[in-house]
């Protein structure tokens, strides 16, 4: 049926005056779903219209995304389906080459094209098929992920036809394109056996040296509310009253793969302790970016003095990208703190104090910073003795 | 076992009950596991299997049936934030309608769970579906959308990185969530029209995947019943007042059975509560630490209660005084409650082995198997003649011939 369905350019589509007006409403009120269930009940009944909308009107509703908060867009794409739904059952024509058109214009919603690539994929897909090479380094984070999972096959089909030296080319495509870290982790590992070094740290935008300060007082967790000095000044020259003594910063560096700084070894494996680490980021442009965490203890993110977030969970799991946290980057030095805090569980899978951090744009590609150091060759480099995990 | 009160209520026990066979919730009509419906094969084979179908995502939740019709969520896409709810035929699987939307909260869960954990629930019109982001969506039963919140957008520290498994309830005309977690810990009662707060209230900052039920006192009105780690909060349904409490801890897993005035309890054992008010605590009737449930919920049928442990040890006790009748050894290991229809019980390991339990025997017997050899977590529904069965990747309808 869906073969059927006929391919509607773009110049065939003329939107009644008065059919193109009477959307304007509904969306409008779709737009203005909000917190706690702000415009709820206005824009359930203008979803209900737009749900009736004609195929025609398929465009509108994707750009409509493009003003949508992240709520909003769900009413909007719930409306889009339901469209889609009726427009396959009648067998009604769809406007592809406006869908077509939204899709191929980046500075669109990237979930809304996908949307439209989907939609594209359901009707035409042999079409949908030759353009998805053509959006390995598309902003659709989905987009990308599917074109980058060919790039893959395409450089496994090499490597095991025993074309090497096309499929490292291929791999280093791929982790070019790559912001899955997943995908990432792949390539890496595909391409190390065949020779080929990875600096994973730096694909990703880690943030590998740090100066760091601990360990602070967190008994029955109440550090995590308490100010130590680091959070009033930054003064690395200075000596603070820790836990169990003075305290002092020291530097840290970190070449672990995926960027992850380990406490323990550096300020001494204990329970119901806080720390803090600091950078100064020099940012090669101004505009917005994304510091993205991944923490298994409780922290807190402060950006150039500005308190960002902080959650008191702990030991429920950590990943690259956990946390996403959206800042303002300023051309040269950006002072970045972070507070990490442990809690006084001593099962073994609660001994990590660690945390991983980097700088990266909406996307997921690294932004990196002017002085960016090499990454360091062995890590985690620690000033003193490392106790046992078993101590 | 220590038996408390000396006066024991007289158990009428019996899924005649039940008004209806459509499975609305999380554990099925009130919450018991149990179905009315008949005719399910007792004698399993191969021949049993009506359909199979692929699902377009993961999923541990429970199918709902309503009428002759499947509703069941899916999560799917490279971060798992893609939400599906689907519809589908129970007479062969197919679709009837499906609508994706995109998590507005954290997807990051266990590996062993995934966003789609939660049991939706219906009221025979309309579909809540939670999901472990936090975001709740309501459709109608042909997939129109009435409201969708997003409650770790509004509350940012919800979220639990393990993933969030409690599934939502609706007592009257609320829908009950838990979003029970280390951090910013709550459950509120949405008002099922728009998804409004009717209330939230603050509950222990514990990670928490237990599901709340609707319990009837012998005397005055339905609460709802919150447990956690210190025990359990009955609460107002309208407006999530406390009432009543039951002190003596809970399990955050596994959730509480009601039946007619009773709860069991997976509290140190089984723990049989007695609610006869809204007004006064429950009166504690029995314990027994040997009834532990592991990461099943209770199971009642007809004068018994069964335990079902994660090495597959099944033990049934006397439902009035915990007093123990008989263990048998299943294959585990469990993930799944056992569900129940008619005198039987089927149980599903994780790795699809489907075991049809006859509790009348002396000392239970498993009567037959069926090895669907995949990996299932979700608890079974039973309705529209038959038996779904939920795996990481396809559902199964399981049905007499």
């Amino acid at each position: 049926m869906i073969s059927r369905i006929l391919l509607l350019t773009s110049a065939l589509v003329i939107l009644h005056p008065c059919l193109a007006q009477s959307l304007v409403e509904p969306i409008e009120a779709v737009l203005k779903v909000g917190p706690e269930a702000a415009h709820h009940r206005e824009a359930a009944a203008a979803v209900t219209t737009l749900s009736q909308a004609p195929a025609s009107e398929l465009p509108r509703l994707l750009g409509a995304m493009n003003q949508a908060n992240d709520l909003a867009a769900n009413y909007l794409r719930s409306a889009v389906e339901s469209v889609l739904d009726r427009s396959f059952a009648s067998q009604k024509t769809l406007p592809l080459g406006e869908i077509r058109d939204f899709l191929l214009e980046t500075r669109n919603a990237p979930r809304a094209r996908r949307l439209a690539y989907e939609i594209l994929q359901r009707v035409i897909p042999e079409d949908a098929a030759r353009m998805l090479p053509g959006f390995a380094n598309d902003p659709s984070a989905e987009l990308r992920y599917d074109a980058v999972e060919l790039q893959i096959r395409s450089a496994e089909t090499f490597k095991s036809g025993g074309q090497s030296a096309e499929a490292v080319r291929t791999f280093q495509s791929a982790l070019n394109s790559a912001r899955n870290p997943k995908q990432i982790d792949q390539i890496a590992s595909e391409l190390r056996s065949l020779g080929v070094e990875v600096d994973l740290p730096t694909h990703f935008g880690f943030l590998t040296h740090w100066q760091v300060i601990g360990p602070f007082d967190n008994t029955r967790l109440e550090g995590f509310e308490r100010v130590e000095p680091p959070e009033k000044e930054i003064d690395l020259a200075a000596e603070y009253d820790g836990k169990s003594g003075k305290v002092r910063w020291t530097a840290v560096n970190t070449g672990q793969e995926h960027g992850k700084v380990d406490l323990n070894p550096v300020l001494g494996e204990s329970k119901e302790v806080t720390a803090y680490a600091t950078t100064v980021f020099q940012s090669p442009i101004d505009g917005p970016a994304e510091i993205r965490l991944g923490c298994k203890n409780g922290w807190k993110v402060w950006w150039n003095g500005k308190f960002l977030f902080g959650r008191d969970e702990y030991h429920r799991g950590a990943r690259i990208d956990q946390y996403r946290l959206p800042i303002q980057l300023q051309k040269g030095a950006n002072v970045l703190l972070l507070k990490v805090c442990q809690n006084a569980d001593v099962k073994d899978w609660t001994r990590e104090w660690e945390f991983q951090l980097r700088v990266c744009d909406s996307s997921g590609t690294a932004i990196l910073a002017t002085d960016r150091p090499p990454t360091p060759k062995a890590a985690p480099r620690s000033p003193g003795k490392s106790r046992s995990k078993k101590d | 076992m220590k038996v408390f009160s000396p006066i024991l209520p007289i158990l009428v026990l019996s899924i005649a009950s039940l008004s209806a066979a459509d499975w609305l919730q999380f554990r099925g009509p009130n919450a018991s596991s149990l179905s009315p419906e008949t005719g399910l094969p007792r004698q399993l084979d191969a021949s049993h299997l009506a359909w199979k179908v692929s699902l377009p995502g993961r999923g541990v939740s429970s199918p709902l049936i309503v009428g002759d019709r499947i509703y069941l969520t899916a999560s799917s896409g490279p971060e798992q934030d893609r939400l599906h709810l689907i519809c589908l035929r129970a007479s062969d699987g197919s679709t009837v309608w499906e609508r994706q939307f995109w998590a507005t909260g954290r997807t990051m869960t266990h590996p062993k769970i995934c966003v789609a954990t939660c049991t939706p629930c219906s009221d025979g019109k309309h579909l809540f579906a939670a999901f472990s982001s936090n975001d709740v969506v309501c459709v109608d039963l042909e997939g129109q959308l009435v409201w969708m919140r997003g409650l770790t957008r509004d509350y940012p520290n919800a979220s639990n990185s393990l993933g969030m498994a409690s599934s939502p309830i609706l007592a009257g005309d609320t829908l009950v969530f838990p979003v029970e977690n280390d951090s910013e810990s709550f459950t509120v009662g949405l008002n099922v029209q728009d998804g409004s707060n009717r209330w939230k209230i603050e509950r222990p900052k514990v990670s928490n995947w237990s599901s709340p039920v609707v319990v009837t006192p012998e005397r005055g009105q339905p609460l709802v019943a919150l447990m956690s780690v210190s025990g359990i909060s009955f609460v107002e349904p309208a407006t999530g007042r406390e009432r009543v409490v039951f002190g003596e801890g809970g399990s955050t897993v596994s959730s509480v059975t009601a039946v007619e005035g009773m709860l069991f309890v997976p509290s140190k054992g089984t723990t049989a509560l007695r609610l006869v008010s809204d007004q006064e605590p429950p009166a504690v009737l029995w314990q027994s630490p040997q009834l532990i449930h592991s990461t099943v919920s209770p199971v009642v049928l007809k004068d018994r209660v069964y335990a079902l442990n994660n090495a597959g040890i099944l033990k049934c006790s006397a439902a009035k005084d915990g007093s123990r009748l008989w263990q048998l050894r299943t294959t585990g290991p469990y993930s799944a409650t056992p569900v129940g229809a008619g005198d039987f019980l089927y149980l599903l390991n994780e790795k699809g082995l489907l075991q049809a339990v006859d509790p009348t025997a002396p000392e239970g017997a498993v009567a037959s198997t069926l090895d669907l050899q995949d990996t299932f977590i979700a608890t079974p529904s039973i309705g529209a003649k038959g038996l779904y069965l939920r795996s990481d990747k396809f559902l199964y309808c399981i049905k007499a011939r």
